[in-house]
Formats: C-alpha cells, structure tokens, sequence
C-alpha cells in the first residue's frame, strides 16, 4: 500500500457513526497525485458519508483525514476548499435567476476597490473556463433556461474556479448522455495529467472502468478493497459492491410479440410545435419498446405527449384501434396509459407523503365511498409492498424515509394502481442502486407477461439493448430510426441519434 | 439507508413527534389553566360563551383559510369581501317587505356573493396564473371600495329584526355562530382528512407538479378552495351582520384575513402548503381569541394586545421548526 507521504489525500481509520448507526468503518484510503479513483458501492453503502469526511461537510467520528501526508485536524468546509478540495455535487446549487457568470462566481465575485462588480472580468474568466470545457455556453445566460446537462456544466466551471488539487465528483454522469461524458471524461483525464487527484462516484460500471485508474468499492460501511481499475473486471466490481454472486442482470428478453399480435397504441404522424416532428410508431400487445436518444432529443415529451401533457398539433392516435385525444392526464390514466416520470422528487411521488396516500394518489377515486376507505387503501398499499419487494418499515412512512429504489418502486405501484394497459417508463433506473435497478428490471417483465404493453426510455443504453428488442432512436423531436433485435447495440444507436446515419 | 434508533432516541423522537402533533391542543389547554387559575373574571361561563362567540367570524373564515393554505395558496381579501357580501345581502334583504323573505334573500345573496368573490380569486391564481398574494392583495382593494362606494361610506342597517333575532340567537346557552364554528370545523375535518378533494388539496398545495402527473386537475382543486373560503366569508357576514343588525362598510371583517392566517399557522399548518388541520385551526383560533380576553382581564392596554398576538404567531412558528427541519 501506497505509504501516507506519497499521498495528496489519504485517510486512516475513519469512521462515522450518527446515533448508534455506524455508517463508516476503518476506512484506509491512499490517493496520490493525478489518480482517477472510481468509489462504488451500493446506495447507503457509505459513498456520500466518506465524500463528506473528505470536503469538510461532515467531521468524523474516528480516524484522521490526511492532506499532502499531512494529518488535517478539524476539517472545514472553508478550509477544505482552500486546500483544493473541490466537490461537485449531485444536486445542483445553482440560482436560477442569475447567469451562468454570477452563479460561477457567486459567493466570490470580484470587485474593484469600491466594492463594485468588476462584472467584464468575470465574464471573461467565465468565458475562459467554459472554453476550456469544451462547452457552447454563453456566460450571460440565464441558469434557469439550461438544460440538465448545461446546468451541470456550469456547476463543473463553478468547481474550477479555484484552483482544485482533488476533484471530487458525486455521480456527475447520471443527467449526461455520451457525447457529454465522452467530453466529460477528456476533462477528467486532462486535469489527471496536471496532477489533480479525483474522486469519481458512480453507478455505473462500464463508466468507472472506462474512466478510472483505480477503483475503491464499500459495502456497509467497509471499504471491501482499493485496487487498480485494470485488476477488476465489471463482474467483479458488481460481486464485490453486494457480496455475492450476482444473478444475470437482465431478464430474459420476452418473446418477440408476433405479427398477430394485436397493435395497442398507434401513432401517426404526431407533432407538437417546438416539442415533436412527425412521430408514428406502433406498438404492440407485449412489447417494450426502447426509446433512446441524447438528453433533449424529446424522448420525455414524446411520454408527455401520450400521457395527454402536451397537446398534439396534427397527427393521429389510435389506443386498441380507436382514435383518443387527450386533453390532460386524467384523459390518458382513464385511457389506460401509465407514466413514470423521469424527474422522480419533481413530478413523480410525494416526498412528505405517506407511502400509502402515494400509492392511491393518482386512483384515489375508486378508494371513495364517498369517504376514502383506509383500510382498502392499506390492504393494497401492502399487497404492492410484498409484490414489487418495497422495503418500508411501514405502510404509512413517508417517502422521504425511504431510499431511491424503494420510492421508484412506490412510483411504479402508483401507476400500476389504476390498472393501465401501456405503462410509460422513463428512465426508471435513475440514480438507483444495482439491486434495486435488477428489481426494476424483473418488475417490468414481469408485467410484460402479464400482457401489459411499455415504452423505456433510458441514457442507459445497456439497459436498453439488455430489455428491448426493438428500438426507436430519437435526435431533435422526431424518430431518427427503429432499430431490431441483433441490430440493437450501443454504436447503431449513437449513429442514429447522433445523426452521423439518417 | 435504514436506520435503526435506540430506543431511547425512539422515545425522544414520539414525545417530540407527540409536542409537534398536538401542540396547539396542548398550548390551548395550557393557557386555558393559566388564564381560569389567574383570574376569577375569565371562569365566569359567560365569559367563556363571549370568547367563542368573538372568535366565530374571523374563526369560520379560518377554516376556509386552511383548505387554502393547505392547497399552497393564500387568501388576503376575504375581510373585505366579508364587508362587501355583508353590505350587498343587507341592501337586497332591505328590497324585500316580507321579513321571512328577507332572511332568505340575505342568507342567499350574501353566500352567493362570497362564492362570487372567492370564485373570481381562484380564477385569477389558476386561469390567471397570477401568484394567490398579488391576486387576493387586488381583489381586497376592489371588494373594501366597493362595498364603501355602496354604502357611502357608513353602515348598512337591516329594517327586519328577525335578522338580529338569528344573528344574536343562543342556542342551549351556546351562540348560534359557536355552533356553526364547530359544525363547519367538524365538516372541514372530514373534507380534509377524509375525502378524495381533501387528499388532493394537499397533494396540490404539497407539490403542484406531482399532482398533476397524477392525473389531479389542479387548476379546479385550487379554484375550489378558493370559492370555499369566499362562501365562509359570506356565512360570517351573515352571523355578524345579523349579530349588529348592520354591517359597516369601512370596519367589517377589517384584519380578519390575518387572524386568519395566525390562526392556521397557530394550528400547525404549513405556509408552504401540503400540511396542516382543521381542528388545529380551530384550537389557533381559540388561542388567540383567549389571548385577547385575559389581556382585557387584566387590565392590559388595547394597543398592546396586537404585540402579544405578534409574539404568539411567532412562537408558534418557532416551535414548529424543529419538525419542519427534520423533513
């Protein structure tokens, strides 16, 4: 093991305990200059705690945080940032109402001995920042009309601003679609070579072994092993992060539906202006269709549009054969459509709602005679607890209690709960952990065999080549391509949504 | 990440969980022990019946309150629009001969009206996608001017005395508007722990956009909650117009929206939305309505009686926080 003084940031001993819970134990962790450090783990196995430990956010229980082989006593969040410890979080502290120039600057902009903004500067080392990035901003732009992934961008430039001698990303990929973790990736290696230590948090595999030169897995609180990225293969990593041998991931792909096989929903040629150009399509009794395709390609407002969200300007839609037109989601759930929303806090559950009120929230009506029956509400609240495995400790927690994967699954029973015959999934695997993706995974086919119809929308494309056997690519509101069964692989799908092949 | 507390963390946590769920029944008794052991003036029943009656108008307008705040809104006209609905049913009441025919006009018009009001603010936050405090800040302009312009300025008097009859009625040795102040509460409990609107006004007011994706037409639920508070606004002008037998176009239901909002926040509710109760209204309501009577009772000045109900709202929100902050 790499001895303390060759380190830029090592710890020994650490450990972290909030009440009697110990979330951290004995973490020995070595990382010398111009490391790539890939930190996996489950959800809850201790990756956000250890992250803190490290920027000051959190003081440890046990154990000493070294920086430059120096022991630090007493780290603060200041203090870190004034060493170079730079973090770049998960959710974005950004002002919407300002411009990419004053939130990179917010909190130290620059002033003129009067006190006055010396604003043409800051835009200018704006400027220099997002060039060096890569990236086509403008730094009078205000944060609040960017996309997810600009959004990101600028939260990056805000972390480089300080000169930054360990980068430590929490899962920065999870809103990028390839192009931008392509360029992300570039960057990370860039600032490698200029010595600067990082720390890469992700759930993604592939990614940490593309990117990484070493990895570091905790499960439950342990730091299981820190080795080189070359040493591990995905496989192992995975084993490694739950302990045990992992069953496949994906599911058997379902049977192709047959050309008998009765179309449930059919599009022609629908459009919402500024949102969709010409889409048709049609899918069938069984089938999961994929849609993949950059962030922004309007792979959401393609859901949104059949939820009865936005309202098509031409164009048809058939649902068993007869014409529908929504004009809201009520239309569309008494249709028989469901849709989990890519933005789960935003638009998917009730964080301050009990899990039960979450579940019912969108059929509540059926649980009124005239008064809502708890006790109907309850029995079903725990008929999809045992069936979709969602750990609560009980039936009227609020979600806000519970972990990623089990509020997403919350989500699914909630659109399950009125019975739909086509469910609109997208992106139900976002910022879930592996076990919990693997659930999703079964949940879905599952309900496939049971001959519900779905739409998955994923960045993931190994989720999707792993689910679908047939394909929709998207690039700038319309349908680039349909891909089919052997012709589903990673590069056919960038080529489409890409626009490098029409 | 599960977590599993100790139980004595536990039994710290349910106490804590118990003070932030019944804290204004707890304040309520508390302050009902002190106020009855402090002064001998205060236990007088009579005494106690004038608080309740007191507390009813602004009270029912309270309950309205709640469904709105809970539902992420806010409603600052409904003081004026007591004093317009009050103005515009006494002058139609007035047109009428019949006396038996008068009250009915009254009842009708002055619901009718507040509906009316509370129906034209909705529409302004929902189809006018104006924010619920600029909207009701102009409404309450509007419906204060008017009824001032109706009235030139004074008081409109009822000419039949089965108005006062109704309005000064007492009941089993209860005031009618008491009554009527429970009823409502008891109504509103059920609507809102309940029924299918209550658990969608709170999942609007708790995160607009969730409920929408979950098929909630939100624009009605927030438009309902509105014509709900107007028609309270109209049942108060009715039992306080009846109690005075007029009812001034330049001081009815003045401030009645912020005792109001005081006693909804009193009661537990959040001013973010998606929280709080009927009942606890009901008990803010009380708190302030006592606060008022034993600072009379002891002899503190009138002017300063608007500090302590200041210092009250205050504290209130204080001792709430450290629930808010758990969240």
């Amino acid at each position: 093991m790499l001895s303390v003084s060759d380190t830029i940031i090592a710890t020994e001993g650490i450990g972290k305990t909030y009440g009697t819970v110990p979330v951290l134990r004995e973490i020995d962790l070595r990382l010398r200059p111009g490391a790539i450090l890939g930190l996996i783990g489950e959800n809850g196995a201790g990756k956000s705690t250890l992250i803190k430990c490290l920027n000051g956010m959190v003081a440890p229980t046990t154990g000493t945080v070294y920086f430059d082989g120096k022991p630090c006593r007493s780290l603060t969040v200041a203090n870190a940032i004034a060493r170079g410890i730079v973090t770049v979080p998960q959710e974005f502290n950004l002002v919407n109402d300002l411009t990419v120039a004053e939130n990179i600057f917010l909190g130290q902009e620059l002033t003129s001995g009067f006190g006055l903004l010396r604003r043409q500067e800051m835009a200018d080392r704006t400027q220099a920042i997002l060039n060096r990035l890569n990236v086509t901003l403008e730094p009078t732009q205000r944060v609040g009309a960017l996309s997810v992934a600009e959004k990101q961008c600028v939260e990056i430039a805000k972390a480089l601003t300080t000169p930054c001698r360990v980068l430590i990303m929490d899962e920065p990929t999870t809103v990028l679609n390839q192009r931008e973790v392509k360029t992300l990736f570039q960057l990370l290696r860039q600032f490698s070579q200029q010595g600067t230590a990082i720390i890469f948090v992700s759930h993604k595999l592939h990614e940490v072994r593309a990117i990484s030169t070493e990895v570091a897995i905790l499960r439950d609180g342990e730091l299981v092993a820190q080795a080189p990225t070359s040493e591990l293969t995905e496989a192992d990593m995975a084993r490694r992060m739950v302990g045990r041998e992992l069953n496949q991931l994906f599911p058997e792909l379902p049977a192709a539906p047959g050309a008998e096989s009765a179309p449930v929903l059919e599009v022609e040629n629908v459009s919402v202006p500024g949102l969709l150009h010409d889409i048709s399509f049609t899918l069938r009794q069984g089938e999961l269709l994929g849609l993949a395709g950059l962030v922004g390609a309007g792979r959401t407002e393609l859901a949104e549009t059949l939820y009865g969200l936005h309202r098509p300007s031409s164009g048809t839609i058939r649902l068993f054969g007869r014409r529908v037109r929504f004009h809201s989601p009520a239309d569309a759930v008494q249709a028989g459509i469901a849709y989990l929303s890519e933005d789960r806090q935003g638009a998917g559950i009730l964080t301050d709602f009990a899990l039960t009120a979450n579940i019912t929230l969108t059929s509540l009506a059926r649980y009124c005679h005239p008064f809502i029956s708890r006790r109907e509400e309850q029995h079903r609240a725990e008929h999809f607890i045992s069936r979709l495995a969602i750990k609560t400790t009980s039936t009227q927690t609020p979600l806000r209690h519970l972990s990623g994967g089990n509020q997403q699954k919350t989500a699914i029973a909630k659109g399950l709960d009125h019975d739909p015959k086509i469910f609109l999934f997208d992106e139900p695997t976002r910022g879930i952990d592996i076990k919990a993706k693997t659930d999703v995974y079964r949940i879905i086919h599952a309900l496939l065999g049971q001959g519900l119809s779905g739409i998955f929308i994923s960045s993931d494309l190994e989720e999707v080549i792993g689910l679908c056997r047939r394909v929709a690519v998207m690039r700038s509101g319309r349908i680039a391509g349909f891909l089919e069964d052997d012709q589903i692989t990673e590069e056919e799908i960038m080529y489409l949504a890409t626009g490098v092949k029409a | 990440m599960a977590t599993t507390p100790s139980s004595q963390n536990q039994f710290i946590h349910r106490l804590r969980r118990l003070a932030a769920s019944q804290g204004p029944y707890l304040a309520l008794a508390l302050l009902l022990l002190v106020c009855a052991a402090s002064s001998p003036a205060f236990r007088r029943p009579q005494n106690l019946l004038n608080i309740t009656r007191q507390v009813s108008y602004s009270g029912i307008i309270a309950l309205g309150m709640t469904a709105v705040i809970i539902g992420g809104g806010i409603d600052l006209s409904v003081g004026a629009l007591l004093a317009f609905a009050g103005t515009v049913g006494i002058m139609a009441m007035n047109t009428c001969d019949n006396p038996t025919a008068g009250l009915t006009v009254a009842i009708v018009v002055m619901l009718l009206t507040g509906a009316a009001g509370g129906a034209i603010n909705g529409a302004l936050v929902t189809i006018g996608r104006l924010p619920p405090f600029i909207a009701t800040l102009g409404t309450l302009s509007i419906f204060r001017s008017l009824s001032l312009y109706l009235a030139g300025a004074g008081l409109t008097t009822a000419r039949h005395d089965v108005f006062m009859q109704v309005g000064g009625a007492v009941i089993g040795g209860v005031p009618l508007p008491a009554w009527i102040l429970l009823l409502l509460t008891a109504l509103g409990a059920v609507l809102m722990t309940c029924t299918k609107l209550g658990r969608h006004i709170c999942a609007v007011g708790s995160n607009q956009r969730v409920a929408r994706y979950a098929a909630i037409n939100t624009g009605k639920v927030t438009l309902i909650t509105y014509v709900l508070i107007g028609l309270l606004a109209g049942v108060s002008a009715f039992l306080l117009g009846g109690r005075l037998g007029s009812i001034s176009s330049s001081t009815a239901g003045n401030a009645y929206e912020l005792d109001a909002i005081a006693a909804v926040i009193i009661g537990g509710a959040s001013m973010a939305g998606g929280r709080g109760s009927m009942t606890g209204t009901l008990a803010g309501i009380l708190i302030l309505g006592i606060i008022a009577n034993i600072l009379d009772m002891w002899g503190v000045s009138v002017y300063l009686q608007g500090a302590v109900k200041g210092v009250v709202i205050i504290i209130a929100v204080l001792l709430q926080r450290p629930q808010n902050q758990q969240a």
